[in-house]
């Protein structure tokens, strides 16, 4: 537990930037609708009319004049990308930024477990996701109260949840990258989620590349296939599977290491 | 029961060789130094002795339990001090020590508070505006204030200044009477030859000597130092000969009647017969690769 409580200290910084960064960002754009609704059903027919661009965010299959469909394609982005970036962060350096910044004969030289450092990082890491999570989802929640719309608090649930998996699942993978690497991992993490998202984007252009929706997490954030029902069980299975592979090549990686 | 005990431990990263067949036994209640110079093998022996590195073979006890399979239990009665110093970036001294103290499931504040008195640490200020010095002596507080049954130390005195230092072999000399094992590794031949009871001398990665310091420095061979003028070439079992103007000095390990009658056919207006210092067994050691010790 006393770990746990040192880690949620020495991320606390980057916590409360990356949370007010995208609390900020996405309540910004929820307090630009009312002024852009009338304008955004030209913008529609103009996103609709430019083919592939169009297909690559999804926005051939959202209706960007309704709260929800602008806040999917917007506030979407902004959660997906920079969650993403966020829990590869949190995820990639939790295990390595020890060994990084010379701290981990220290920490390995007390009398605990390998396996249990790596459970109070990992719970660590997933405890501030979920509190970011969370203050973003009740302050995006505010914002549409504060511009007078209705509140879609199952659409809204349900992107914010699917959007939480993605960040679980990347920071577990990169936990177990984390347990291989010698120095911080920070590059690797931010391409992780990049190229991550690319791939989503590649799916979306090309059904032949439609199995990469199964590959990356955010075939399973698309604000279109959660408003439309599109059917994600089999996508979140496969996330949760790359997940719990992050997740045991951490503990077996980290248990054997040898600390230089 | 030996406080450390080690049979064949050898290491190698991938090709490169660590440390090979160490052969290594540490009395309890000893006070034990470690000596080489940088490269030879003295921390990655401590880090496997720590389990923060796992040997490639051999094996070792530690306070009586395995090295590998009770790491944690023997983590829960050692306390070490590393060589290089780093803490998390934010944290004030007090918080490392409680932090510290806490990962041993340990309140320690009484003897923390005694030791930081001591070595005059204020535990107010913030680990990353310490100097070199104030983070060893926060490190120091965190090795020894769980009251272990063994130290292992690396470097211990790199960054404290000569007052501090005095400090420090005090509080370890007082731990050391109240049956601590103390185990220093060090390449400062002076501290371990005030300090310790016993060292072993470490070359390329194998044990080249060890025994107790008193036995290590009575060699047999004598540091001579003569001013004057003396047919040393006459001599058998001269070594490390340095000649100038006025005189010589020379390692001695030949026959006492020789050098006598040699000294008394010469010129000698001074004569200094001493005992060689660690130093020199070191010396003698890497040079000669410790042969018949």
């Amino acid at each position: 537990m006393i770990l746990f409580r040192h880690e949620l200290r020495q991320g606390r910084a980057a916590f409360w930037i990356w949370t007010a960064a995208l609390a900020l960002l996405m309540d910004a754009c929820v307090f630009l609708f009312p002024g852009m609704k009338g304008q955004m059903a030209a913008a529609g027919r103009l996103f609709g009319s430019m083919g592939g661009f169009t297909a690559a965010f999804g926005m051939d299959r959202l209706n960007v004049g309704t709260l929800i469909g602008f806040y999917c394609v917007e506030c979407g982005s902004i959660l997906g990308l920079g969650g993403a970036f966020f829990a590869c962060h949190a995820g990639v350096s939790a295990l390595a930024k020890e060994e990084r910044d010379k701290t981990a004969e220290f920490l390995l030289t007390h009398p605990l477990p390998r396996a249990r450092i790596v459970t109070g990082k990992l719970a660590a890491v997933l405890i501030q996701i979920a509190g970011m999570n969370l203050i973003v989802l009740c302050l995006a929640v505010l914002s549409v109260g504060l511009i007078g719309e209705k509140i879609p608090f199952r659409q809204l649930l349900l992107m914010h949840g699917a959007c939480c998996l993605l960040q679980v699942e990347l920071a577990c993978a990169c936990a177990g990258i984390s347990a291989f690497l010698r120095r911080g991992g920070a590059g690797i993490g931010m391409g992780l989620a990049a190229v991550m998202y690319l791939l989503n984007l590649i799916a979306n252009l090309t059904d032949r590349a439609a199995f990469l929706k199964y590959i990356s997490p955010f075939g399973y954030c698309e604000g279109a296939d959660i408003l439309t029902g599109v059917p994600l069980g089999g996508r979140i299975a496969a996330g949760m599977l790359l997940a719990c592979m992050g997740v045991a090549g951490a503990y077996w990686r980290y248990g054997k290491k040898d600390i230089r | 029961m030996d406080a450390i005990r080690t049979y064949a431990l050898t290491k190698y990263y991938g090709k490169t060789r660590g440390v090979e067949n160490i052969d290594l036994t540490v009395g309890q209640g000893d006070y034990f130094g470690f000596i080489g110079p940088n490269g030879a093998g003295k921390s990655t022996t401590i880090r496997m002795l720590l389990g923060l590195i796992r040997p490639s073979g051999g094996r070792g006890e530690i306070l009586g339990l395995d090295m590998e399979k009770d790491c944690e239990r023997i983590l829960e009665r050692v306390g070490y001090l590393p060589a290089e110093t780093a803490f998390w970036p934010g944290m004030r001294v007090g918080d490392v020590l409680r932090l510290s103290a806490g990962l041993r499931g340990r309140d320690c504040g009484t003897a923390a508070r005694r030791l930081c008195e001591r070595l005059q640490l204020d535990t107010g200020r913030r680990v990353d505006e310490l100097s070199l010095g104030g983070r060893k002596k926060t490190a120091i507080v965190c090795a020894l204030q769980h009251e272990p049954e063994l130290l292992i130390m690396d470097e211990p005195t790199s960054g404290l200044d000569p007052l501090m230092q005095r400090e420090f072999f005090a509080i370890l000399r007082e731990r050391n009477q109240a049956g601590t094992t103390i185990f220093l590794s060090s390449h400062v031949l002076s501290e371990i030859q005030r300090n310790c009871a016993h060292t072993a001398i470490i070359r390329a990665g194998s044990l080249i000597a060890s025994g107790s310091v008193e036995a290590l420095v009575r060699t047999g061979a004598k540091r001579v130092r003569v001013c004057g003028r003396v047919d040393h070439a006459a001599l058998e079992g001269v070594r490390d000969l340095r000649v100038w103007a006025e005189g010589a000095e020379f390692l001695y390990s030949g026959d006492m009647q020789a050098l006598l009658a040699v000294l008394a056919r010469g010129e000698v207006r001074d004569l200094t017969v001493s005992e060689p210092d660690l130093e020199e067994v070191f010396m003698h050691c890497y040079r000669d690769g410790g042969e018949g010790r």
